[in-house]
């Protein structure tokens, strides 16, 4: 289990500020793209966010465009797990796909702050800060054999080779 | 138990009898995507392949950033270029062509009982002909063109009624921002929404366009429509493939059933910074903004374009306001042009913009500066979207996008009936 802090945002973070439509259609290495997460909801998230923390949401996160980049950034940035409330349709898929672990849960949503310490037990289901334990539902089947192979590239790559 | 559009037209692609929460294997119809077929590309060649498995089903449609608005825009579609002509893909539209939304059903891709996936949010469009369409992400789309197969949950159905007539004044785009306002913009979410009802017939295939793009503004996976004379018409000189109309049973089940008498409804405006923060154009009237744009994805069909050209016509835009329209297609700026709407814009002294996305998503062609307000027809209005962090983005209807740019403030265009 790796530690990390809460950043804590509310309802509808959506994509364009998640990370904006003028960066979109150009190529960036990882590093380069996690400097500009979140750029226009809170500018201060790029500079001090730390491997292993947790950004912490209300409902529908990721509402908004497909750009999978808005995924692809936080985990640039390090970030271990999402949890919100509830998520958007295409982040949860996007997010899934690139390796990037979305995680639904209100009581953790309702109670967690931006600067606790929060540690996640993904086998056990259980975001845990201090005291304060709290249960997600586990994914469904059909998404945990992507996670596991690391993501739909290697998953499908291991599909080809199996039908070879 | 009968079963929803969204559970048959599925169904036919699984090839066994689905409902909703079911999760299925398809093999799509057709896969779109736009500039950033590119970082498909990109993600395709990771997997080691040197052919797509299905050319055919794959159409691209350079829209986002045309032409390139600089040097590794130009790459990009370089990029894609070369990669269409290698692979043999035969659906390629390159910058001339227009929004791919409007393209892909101009192009009659959409047809009836298909299903189509999209690597961009408002491929839910093609329900206004009665297609299964959504918007996927792009390491799913170059896992699609390596497999042609893509996993999918089958939907829960949100089932919209529609009864009455609109009241002049009043269109489409205020119908789906008056019910994106009443329930949320997460209120569809991963559900499929059915507008229905003999006011859903009522309105154009164009109109219809407009309620089934903005469904991906609630959440939704898919809009739908059911296919009526009006599609078939359209199709009877369009299709190019055999389809089979696909239609819920009068027993299917439903999430819910939201019930709206459209007359009612009176011109409505999203606010900043979110598409359900709406409000009576009457609640906002008098705002000085700085930008117009009128048209996009959502908004830049011909009969928008009429719509903005009748109050604009003969008048002059407000001094203080700059005005872009920008046109769905080529086709459609050829019918404006040929009908005499392109010459009322520039009389008007507004700015006509090649068709294309650029200043809805902040792209190019018309940013805005830290600080200024635009009124726009398009479909999102997220913070910094179209321009500077501090910027402002109202989204209306054309009518009053028109009647606003007039004014210099934003205006209820039933004064300009």
């Amino acid at each position: 289990m790796s530690k990390g802090k809460v950043w804590k945002y509310g309802d509808d973070v959506n994509t364009d500020v998640i990370y904006a439509g003028k960066y979109t259609y150009q190529q960036m290495r990882p590093e380069e793209m996690a400097s500009h997460a979140l750029e226009d909801l809170d500018p201060e998230f790029a500079k001090d966010v730390r491997p292993g923390d947790v950004i912490v949401a209300g409902k529908n996160f990721g509402c908004g465009s497909s750009r999978e980049q808005a995924a692809a950034c936080l985990r640039a940035a390090g970030v271990q797990a999402v949890v919100a409330k509830s998520f958007a349709r295409i982040y949860f898929r996007n997010a899934i796909n690139l390796g990037l672990p979305v995680l639904q849960s209100e009581e953790a949503s309702k109670n967690l702050k931006s600067g606790d310490d929060v540690e996640i037990d993904f086998g056990g289901g259980k975001i845990i800060s201090g005291e304060k334990v709290f249960k997600f539902p586990p994914l469904p089947d059909s998404v945990i054999g992507i996670l596991e192979a690391g993501g739909l590239l290697e998953w499908t790559k291991k599909k080809l080779e199996r039908a070879k | 138990m009968g079963q929803t559009f969204s559970e048959k037209a599925l169904g036919r692609k699984a090839g066994k009898r689905v409902r909703a929460g079911d999760v299925i294997t398809v093999a799509p119809d057709y896969y779109l995507s736009h500039d950033n077929s590119s970082a498909i590309i990109g993600e395709f060649r990771k997997l080691g392949l040197k052919k797509v498995v299905a050319p055919e089903k794959i159409v691209i449609v350079l829209d986002h950033i045309v032409p390139a608005a600089d040097e590794k825009y130009a790459q990009n579609h370089k990029t894609i270029r070369e990669f269409v002509a290698e692979q043999g893909i035969p659906n390629f539209f390159d910058i001339d062509a227009g929004v791919c939304h409007q393209v892909f059903s101009e192009a009659s891709f959409a047809l009836p009982g298909s299903v189509i996936m999209g690597s961009d949010s408002h491929t839910t469009t093609y329900g206004a002909f009665g297609a299964f369409s959504a918007g996927i992400g792009r390491t799913e789309m170059a896992s699609l063109w390596a497999t042609d197969e893509i996993w999918l949950r089958v939907p829960e159905t949100l089932r919209i009624e529609f009864s009455g007539r609109l009241s002049p004044g009043v269109y489409a785009k205020d119908v789906i921002l008056k019910i994106i306002g009443d329930n949320g913009a997460d209120r569809a979410n991963y559900e499929a929404v059915e507008f229905v009802g003999p006011a859903a017939r009522d309105f154009s295939l164009a109109s219809r366009m407009v309620l089934a793009n903005m469904a991906a503004e609630m959440g939704a996976k898919n809009g739908y429509f059911e296919a009526d004379d009006k599609t078939l018409e359209w199709l009877r000189a369009r299709a190019k493939a055999d389809y089979e109309i696909v239609m819920s049973d009068p027993d299917a089940t439903y999430e819910a059933v939201l019930k709206y008498d459209i007359s009612t409804i009176e011109p409505q405006i999203a606010c900043p910074h979110a598409v359900d923060n709406v409000k009576p154009v009457t609640a906002v009237d008098g705002k000085p903004f700085h930008q117009a744009l009128i048209g996009t994805c959502t908004n830049g069909r011909f009969e928008d374009l009429a719509i903005a050209a009748k109050i604009l016509k003969g008048k002059k835009i407000h001094p203080r306001v700059r005005a872009l329209i920008l046109p769905a297609s080529r086709e459609v700026y050829l019918e404006a042009l040929k009908k005499g709407l392109i010459e009322i814009f520039v009389e008007a002294r507004c700015v006509i913009v090649n068709p294309g996305c650029g200043p809805c998503l902040g792209a190019h062609e018309g940013i805005l500066a830290p600080g200024e307000v635009v009124v726009s027809t398009s479909n999102r209005n997220f913070k910094g979207r179209m321009g500077g962090r501090d910027s402002e983005i109202y989204l209306a209807s054309p009518a009053t996008v028109a009647a606003s740019a007039l004014e210099g403030k934003i205006t209820d265009p039933r004064k300009y009936l």
